[in-house]
């Protein structure tokens, strides 16, 4: 076995694309986390005997209960983008409050429940007030309500230390609360448990959680976009100071009595435990499960390091290490993760290609010529990057350009323009229906229609999910290029599922099979793919068969078709394997032959470098983007074909003057109209010998929209 | 007529003066000479506590961990020189060694890992606590060596009537005075605080400028130490548990050093270390239990931060957005 089939072989069957599609999921934060709890779970089970008996394991419930409560309050207000140290405090003066409540006043114990969290909300409050309308550092301010609140708590237990020791609440439901289980888990558990989902539907599913998320990701952005962030805040605090009363009371119901030490330092642990579990302090990011991973390794370490007899501050001093070490893990992956990926994303395939026919020999059916050099323009610095233009029956010209418009000329002689639809992104293929829509692809957003009155209708903008797809591939992110079947279904070309529009040469560094063809059906409005995986689909156009459409794929040079309907349905042909350059859009000619466009020509070295996966691996990662090795998108040319694949024509400008390059081109009454996705003209070349009547629409639909028979 | 420029140094100063007109008019033992000796001890170690704080928070920083730093450093060189027979000299230099390492983390810590200063020193008081629980010493207070002459020196010697202990703040403050005031290091220092990025874009070392700030400041928490120890004849790690470190930052943010940093100097805080002297005295002489006290000085110390946030108000443009709005 040669070396280059190694190569193949290893390109093909390791695919290590899936490692940068995995790094750019957002669940990967967990990752971190997650094994540093599984390694720690795993290395007490060893060491610790009874670590994971049914006894050890419930104790820990209750304190996960109550522990994970203040987490996740905390959690919730560093997702604002605050902090909040005052939780501990909240706590204590919470489990002082459940006890003077049921213990002396003897309250019953829903009214001390509600009445300890009504403390827990004026607490956070005050917090919310201060941080959230009057501006304070969320920091210091709550570092200054901790020691006030903690104050209050010191001067009270004082005065009510010995009425709590001496009485004691007799009630059934206090002791359920604080000893009970339900199927086996902690009734504390269950509360918890309750309230962490509800979190996560929030957090993950619902307006308030993303305004939240949206205040502490971008805090002038989340302003500017109507979001009162002041109030977001301000429930932020609320939240925090609730949850941390709900903690006191499960506490006091679960212990039944407080002392001078209670919840001294719970704020570092909880604050820990949050950053830990991947809560950024930064905001924005953090989630429900987070917080529980967080709440879990902190009370399984300290509890162990305290049952294996470590003191008080060296426990803390252990603490102190991870919350330093978790913040530093976060600040670095925070700043580093786009740089890594970046570096990681990349991931070139093995491509052999071979040697492209020649174009400079004067036999050869690309032979180079200059005839496109006097072309007429049209709408010469009046738009940019007509990437597909289209004529309408009116002789009227549409093209899309980058702003996101539809511009139409005004037929028939071109010279004054409207803009006829803006839908944003950058319309790419178009295609009039059989009633005169305008359907067209828009990298970005997916398929639209223009109906004639300049009414904009979403046709899709997702198809379904592929099963073992890493990269969400529902949404359509470069769709490119569409034709419509005689029964209307619409089937449409997505250049690439891994990168945006503009990132379209680094889909081609890697030239790997990251398109599909996607199918539209206007009957029932669903999407669905058709075919997967393949190297930059582009251009479509249907054949004259009715059953089959030819599409190219730019990065292998070649032009397909596709059986959809008929006795071949399902089956993939090659029409044409080898061309000179990368084939972009392919339309219709009058003579029952195709056009297609080369918007580039390929160069020896990237055929060459594209059988080295590993050198444009390294090529993507130490390089510069300016200096890679690019299609040689400097030249292009206009080439007509027939169903068998031979060569009938080639227009070239090779002065490199009026139209070097080429995405697309339409014939239209005896003239060929040339789009190019880097120009900011349209040309029209006089066909020497074409039929001066030929219209698209009127050849495909038949005059007026009647049914072609 | 020459219009009064209302600053707030100029508001503290004129309250710390009415306030001790009405303790030395209320409390009769307030200008008794016991009782101005105890204010002028505890004055003077607050002052030198916030002159290292001062330095940083001028620098846009924050040190929590001045207190730890102070107790467990001085505590050690105590236990080992009482327990453990050594000199006083090669002790006073191991625990200046021990200082500067604790400067030299905090400071690599916050410039070059990037963690903010305020989690790195939180963070570092636990760890230098524990570590000096756990390994440097064993018991709570640790007393000063019997007939030291430097501890001695320190502690009852006075210069001109004044105590060592004022005098060695005073000598503190006019030596941060020159430098933040007509040393490179100390511009640069404001310049810092002002805007980090800016100070960072025309070329100023601002990571090495963040490292020897918390040298310094460690530095200074040492002598605070050395200086308590002296004025008590010992040092107790019940100080690291009580909320000095409060009566430290209210110091600096009543003196008027803005959190935002770039403003204030040493003036701030000698107006600063007054008024807190005297109210802490006051409410010592008024029998107010320390729980009370803790209240009391929480509060002020909250209404100081919202005065500031309304008097220095954040810039967003160089407010650090990376971690967040802490």
């Amino acid at each position: 076995m040669s070396s280059d089939t190694l190569t193949r072989i290893r390109y093909r069957y390791l695919p290590d694309h899936l490692i940068g599609e995995i790094l750019s999921k957002r669940w990967i934060d967990n990752a971190v986390p997650f094994l540093a709890l599984v390694v720690l779970v795993a290395v007490f089970g060893i060491i610790a005997p009874g670590f994971l008996s049914v006894s050890s394991i419930t104790d820990l419930g209750r304190q996960v209960a109550e522990f994970g409560l203040i987490v996740l309050g905390l959690s919730i207000v560093l997702m604002s983008g605050g902090i909040d140290l005052s939780v501990a405090s909240v706590f204590t003066l919470a489990v002082l409050a459940s006890l003077i409540g049921t213990n002396v006043e003897g309250f019953s114990v829903g009214l001390t429940a509600i009445g300890v969290v009504f403390l827990g909300v004026v607490c956070g409050s005050i917090n919310g007030y201060l941080i959230g309308y009057m501006r304070l550092r969320a920091f210091l301010t709550t570092l200054v309500t901790l020691i006030i609140f903690r104050s209050i708590y010191d001067i009270l237990f004082l005065r009510m230390s010995t009425a709590i020791v001496a009485s004691f609440s007799d009630s059934d439901f206090l002791f359920f609360i604080g000893s009970g289980t339900i199927l086996g888990i902690p009734f504390s558990l269950w509360v918890t448990l309750i309230i962490a989902v509800g979190w996560h539907i929030v957090l993950s599913r619902m307006r308030p959680g993303w305004r939240l998320t949206a205040v502490g990701g971008a805090r002038r952005s989340a302003y500017n976009a109507g979001i009162s962030v002041r109030r977001t805040v301000f429930f932020a605090y609320v939240w925090s100071g609730a949850l941390s009363a709900l903690a006191g009371f499960l506490f006091a119901a679960r212990i039944g009595s407080t002392g001078a030490d209670t919840g001294v330092g719970l704020e570092v642990s909880a604050l820990t435990a949050a950053v830990l579990g991947g809560n950024s302090l930064g905001g924005g990011r953090g989630s429900v499960a987070k917080a529980a991973m967080g709440a879990l390794f902190v009370l399984i370490l300290s509890n162990n390091l305290t049952n294996f007899g470590v003191s008080g501050p060296v426990n803390s001093t252990i603490l102190g290490c991870v919350l330093i070490s978790s913040v530093f893990i976060d600040m670095r992956w925070l700043r580093n993760r786009h740089k890594w990926l970046s570096k990681i994303y990349v991931s070139p395939a093995y491509l052999q290609l071979p040697p492209p026919p020649s174009a400079t020999d004067a036999n050869s059916p690309y032979a180079l010529n200059d005839k496109l050099r006097s072309v007429e323009i049209i709408g010469l610095g009046q738009i940019d990057g007509p990437e597909d233009v289209i004529l309408d029956r009116d002789d009227n010209l549409y093209c899309g350009t980058r702003h996101g418009d539809i511009v139409r000329f005004f037929g028939p002689d071109h010279k004054r323009h409207e803009v006829f639809a803006h839908i944003g992104g950058h319309p790419l293929g178009m295609q009039f229906d059989r009633d005169g829509n305008l359907l067209v692809c828009i990298g970005g957003m997916g398929l639209y229609k223009v109906t004639p009155q300049k009414e904009v209708i979403k046709l899709t903008d997702e198809t379904n999910r592929s099963f073992l797809s890493v990269v969400d591939d529902s949404r359509l992110r470069l769709a490119d290029d569409l034709d419509i079947a005689p029964d209307g279904r619409v089937y449409f070309s997505e250049a690439t599922i891994r990168y945006e529009q503009e990132e379209w040469a680094t889909d081609a560094l890697e030239s790997r099979g990251n398109g599909r063809m996607i199918c539209y059906d206007p009957r029932t409005g669903t999407t669905k793919t058709e075919i997967h995986r393949r190297v930059f689909p582009n251009g479509v156009c249907m054949a004259n068969d009715g059953v089959s459409f030819l599409f190219a794929e730019s990065w292998i040079a070649t032009i397909n078709r596709y059986y959809f309907d008929g006795p071949k349905k399902g089956t993939i042909e090659t029409v044409i394997s080898n061309l000179p350059g990368y084939p972009d859009n392919i339309n219709r000619a009058s003579d029952g032959n195709y056009w297609a466009a080369l918007l580039g020509m390929r160069t020896p070295a990237l055929d060459l470098a594209l059988s080295m996966p590993g050198f444009r691996r390294r090529m993507a990662r130490r390089v510069a983007p300016d200096l890679w090795l690019y299609p040689n998108i400097n030249t292009g040319c206009v080439v007509k074909f027939d169903e068998q694949g031979n060569i009938l024509d080639a227009l070239w400008d090779l002065g490199g003057q009026n139209h070097p390059m080429i995405t697309s081109m339409r014939e239209h009454k005896g003239y060929l109209y040339l789009g190019g996705v880097s120009n900011n003209r349209i040309g029209r070349y006089k066909l020497p010998d074409a039929d001066p009547n030929w219209t698209a629409q009127d050849f495909y639909w038949g005059r007026e929209g009647s049914s072609r028979t | 007529m020459r219009k009064i420029r209302l600053t707030q140094e100029g508001v503290v100063l004129a309250l710390a003066v009415a306030m001790c007109v009405v303790f030395a008019v209320a409390l009769p033992n307030f200008l008794t000479t016991g009782n101005l000796i105890a204010l002028v001890r505890s004055v003077s170690i607050l002052g030198i506590l916030g002159l290292g704080m001062g330095l940083v928070v001028i620098a846009r920083g924050i040190d929590l961990a001045l207190i730890a730093t102070m107790v467990v450093s001085v505590s050690w060189v105590l236990s080992l020189t009482t327990n453990s027979g050594w000199n006083l000299g090669p002790a006073l230099l191991l625990g200046a060694g021990f200082v500067i390492l604790i400067g030299l983390i905090n400071g690599i810590l916050i410039a070059y890992a990037t963690i903010p200063a305020i989690f790195t020193t939180l963070a570092m008081g636990l760890v230098v606590y524990g570590v000096g629980r756990g390994w440097l010493f064993q018991v709570d207070v640790q007393n000063t060596p019997d007939n030291s002459a430097f501890f001695n020196f320190l502690g009852r010697t006075t210069v001109l009537g004044m105590p060592m202990l004022i005098v060695a703040f005073l000598v503190l403050a006019l030596l941060m005075w020159l430098a933040l005031r007509w040393t490179r290091f100390g511009r640069f220092v404001y310049a810092m605080g002002d805007n980090p990025a800016a100070a960072r874009i025309v070329g100023l070392p601002v990571r090495p400028m963040i490292v020897a700030e918390h040298v310094i400041t460690a530095l200074i928490a040492y002598a605070a130490g050395l200086v308590m120890a002296a004025a008590s004849s010992g040092m107790s790690t019940r100080v690291y548990n009580s909320t000095m470190i409060y009566d430290v930052l209210l110091v600096v943010v009543l003196g008027g050093i803005g959190l935002s940093g770039g403003r204030g100097g040493v003036r701030n805080i000698l107006v600063g270390t007054l008024l807190v002297g005297v109210l802490l005295d006051g409410m010592t002489i008024m029998d107010v239990p320390y729980i009370e006290q803790n209240l009391i000085k929480s509060i002020i110390l909250l209404c100081a931060i919202v005065v500031d946030s309304i008097i220095n108000p954040r810039d967003e443009q160089t407010a650090q957005q990376e971690q967040g709005d802490i």
